[in-house]
């Protein structure tokens, strides 16, 4: 009796379910802690997105591969020397850009001068004179140019602390994004299988088996191939099709359950439509399954991202990711300038722990019966 | 068994749809900029492009059936032999790699499921967590550069002739990245199956019989636990075979994950489309072969 007392005093606290999964959330300390810093992610990744953060990350503004300041601060004096050495002999200057094809036309026109033709220029003359140009202007501005740069610089002497901001506005949103598209496939493919059952669930069935009879990674790699393109909205294509399968499953098992269920077979009786079931009433009460495969997914879609752009087949070239820093930071290492792959990693590690930690806690507060 | 029938045709269906249909004409892929309309005809008639779909399809599935894909794009390779040089490679990297992490991964699951609530198992599982957070690319970029290029204890990179040289030499490195890879995510999930067993029935007995609690988790609980384990190493097996495809690449082991790597970087079509078979195949076979094993470790299982 008292609980029931209890719990309707409960309820006329007003309540609701999502204000109890919150209050049991705050509880837990680790969660609470990731989900701060997933949010601090978001926020850098929006606001790059915007444009009010890193929206100059292409820009020149270093040394090339000057090394981070803390760096730079400990090691004075040979750290400079060390900065200025190779740095040196790679910055751009109008001398040393020439073109790498002059030998071979002057060559062909050595042997066209009998019979002078016209139609034969220099195909890259045009582009050359724009790389003189930017040489110039950058040499120009080479006065401002700082070696005080939190992270360091990289081949080019763009900010690799800026560099990493816009990848991860690149890796997130593509992880999230991708994750909300699979989710939504996934959920509703579960849904109509689930719910309606007989000749529907039959297909639906055959389709999962399909795609999970090809390995994951195989199936990304073969769409990428065909499909020949690069970009950010490419990869949360890609990922999409071909990660809806687990949600599936698990959302399609909910659906068996629930759809035998007292509430649904009132909603029955009342003359509530099968639409209305299954989206109205069915959906809120598996919500806590979607929720958590959603979650699972992000972190599951920013690790195959990364390896889709090291790889050379996710972002195109002119956007920057976490994958294809690290694909840089391969040669950078061999010459010993490792901070642009630290700072990859160091982000893409505290960003996917935080998330991976949060959605446990998430499963834990959801699924209270799981313990 | 005959279920896998129709979901072997799904995959044939699904590859025709992405490499005939949506991947567009081929031609133009192959003849380059510099071609003339009747070279692109040609190589279309070559191809059996110009054929209706109908037709196309039946000309996959006969290449199905006999095994015969015909040659690379970029080589010209029958893609047959492509496939019987490549199997070795890989699976001198992967057999050793998933026995070798299969077995350290349920010794130290079983460790910390005897140690389960206390301080030492939290800090490993957030340890893990951690561990799997960071990317497969940089373990395989820094411990390259740490153990082969900085203290040379192995070969950078690189394949031998013959076995001996290359699974004592060539492979050492490679399988000991795949095992650091794999070791966090198959503690966890083994440490959960062991969780899962310990509060059973048949553990309280043994515990009120007095049994040793190492002969518990090593001898009951383990017996137990069996199951999911040789489930998930068998499950593992086809994915890998591809999926091993960025150690294959970083050190340079023609093996068939390498080999899909570059055909999807030369746009090389018939590779990729009898790697994903093949690979469909082999995962078919393993789930009946997964069921099989199920009733030898479970006599309660039946299969209907």
């Amino acid at each position: 009796m008292d609980a029931v007392l209890q719990s309707g005093e409960d309820f006329s606290q007003e309540v609701g379910v999502w204000g109890l999964v919150w209050q049991r959330f705050r509880r837990d300390r680790v969660g609470m802690v990731s989900l701060v810093v997933v949010l601090i992610f978001v926020i850098i990744a929006l606001a790059s997105a915007t444009g009010v953060m890193a929206s100059d990350w292409s820009e020149e503004v270093g040394t090339s591969n000057a090394p981070p300041e803390f760096l730079s601060k400990n090691l004075a004096a040979p750290g400079a020397t060390e900065a200025t050495g190779p740095a040196a002999r790679i910055t751009p200057t109008e001398s040393s850009i020439s073109d790498p094809l002059s030998g071979d036309l002057a060559e062909i026109r050595g042997e066209v001068t009998a019979t002078p033709n016209p139609d034969i220029s220099d195909p890259l003359a045009d582009v050359l004179a724009e790389i003189k140009r930017e040489a110039k202007s950058s040499s120009a501005a080479k006065a401002r140019q700082s070696d005080h740069l939190l992270f360091g610089a990289d081949k080019w002497g763009r900010d690799v602390f800026k560099k990493t901001i816009k990848g991860t506005q690149v890796s997130l949103l593509v992880g999230m994004a991708s994750a909300a598209l699979a989710t939504l496939i996934g959920t509703l493919f579960g849904a109509i299988a689930g719910y309606y059952g007989g000749k529907r669930d039959d297909f639906f069935n055959w389709l999962y088996s399909v795609f999970t009879s090809i390995p994951y990674l195989l199936l990304v790699l073969a769409i990428a191939a065909v499909l020949n393109r690069r970009g950010p909205d490419t990869v949360i294509l890609i990922l999409a099709l071909t990660g809806w399968t687990g949600i599936f499953r698990l959302v399609r098992a909910e659906y068996l359950k629930h759809r035998v269920r007292e509430y649904v077979l009132a909603a029955d009786a009342i003359g509530a439509s099968h639409l209305r079931r299954v989206f109205v009433h069915i959906l809120p009460n598996v919500s806590h399954v979607v929720l958590v495969q959603l979650s699972l997914h992000v972190v599951l879609f920013i690790k195959s991202e990364v390896v889709l752009s090291f790889l050379g087949f996710g972002v195109g070239v002119d956007t920057v990711s976490w994958g294809s820093m690290l694909n840089e930071a391969q040669s950078e290492l061999l010459l010993g300038y490792w901070w642009q792959m630290a700072a990859a990693t160091l982000f893409m590690a505290v960003l996917v722990t935080a998330f991976s930690l949060f959605t446990d806690a998430l499963r834990d507060t959801l699924d209270p019966k799981l313990q | 068994m005959w279920q896998s029938i129709p979901t072997l045709l799904g995959v044939v269906l699904l590859v025709f749809l992405l490499f005939n249909w949506v991947g567009g004409d081929p031609a133009y892929l192959l003849a380059g900029k510099i071609s003339n309309p009747e070279q692109i005809e040609n190589i279309r008639h070559q191809l059996g492009v110009d054929q209706s779909y109908a037709a196309q399809l039946w000309i996959f599935i006969k290449q199905i059936l006999t095994g015969d894909f015909g040659t690379s794009w970029a080589t010209g390779e029958p893609v047959s032999e492509i496939f019987a040089t490549r199997l070795g490679p890989s699976l001198t990297v992967l057999l050793p790699m998933l026995l070798i992490d299969t077995l350290l991964a349920v010794a130290a699951a079983l460790l910390v499921a005897t140690l389960r609530g206390s301080l030492t198992d939290r800090a490993i599982m957030i340890a893990c967590t951690v561990a799997q957070s960071i990317s497969i690319l940089v373990y395989i970029i820094v411990l390259q550069y740490a153990l082969a290029y900085k203290l040379a204890w192995f070969p950078i990179q690189g394949w031998g002739a013959t076995l001996p040289q290359n699974l004592f030499g060539y492979a050492l490195l490679p399988v000991i990245v795949g095992v650091v890879v794999a070791l966090a995510p198959d503690l966890r999930l083994y440490r959960s199956f062991f969780l899962d067993e310990i509060h059973q029935d048949y553990v309280r007995t043994a515990r009120a019989k007095g049994l040793p609690e190492g002969r518990i988790l090593g001898v009951h609980v383990l017996r137990n636990a069996a199951i999911p384990i040789v489930t998930n190493v068998m499950i593992q097996l086809p994915g890998l075979l591809a999926g091993a495809f960025l150690i294959e690449r970083f050190f340079s082991i023609p093996g068939v994950g390498r080999e899909v790597i570059l055909a999807v970087e030369r746009s090389d079509f018939p590779i990729i489309k009898a790697v994903t078979i093949y690979i469909a195949i082999a995962t078919l076979v393993i789930n009946v072969l997964t069921d099989l094993m199920y009733r030898a470790l479970d006599p309660r299982v039946r299969l209907d």
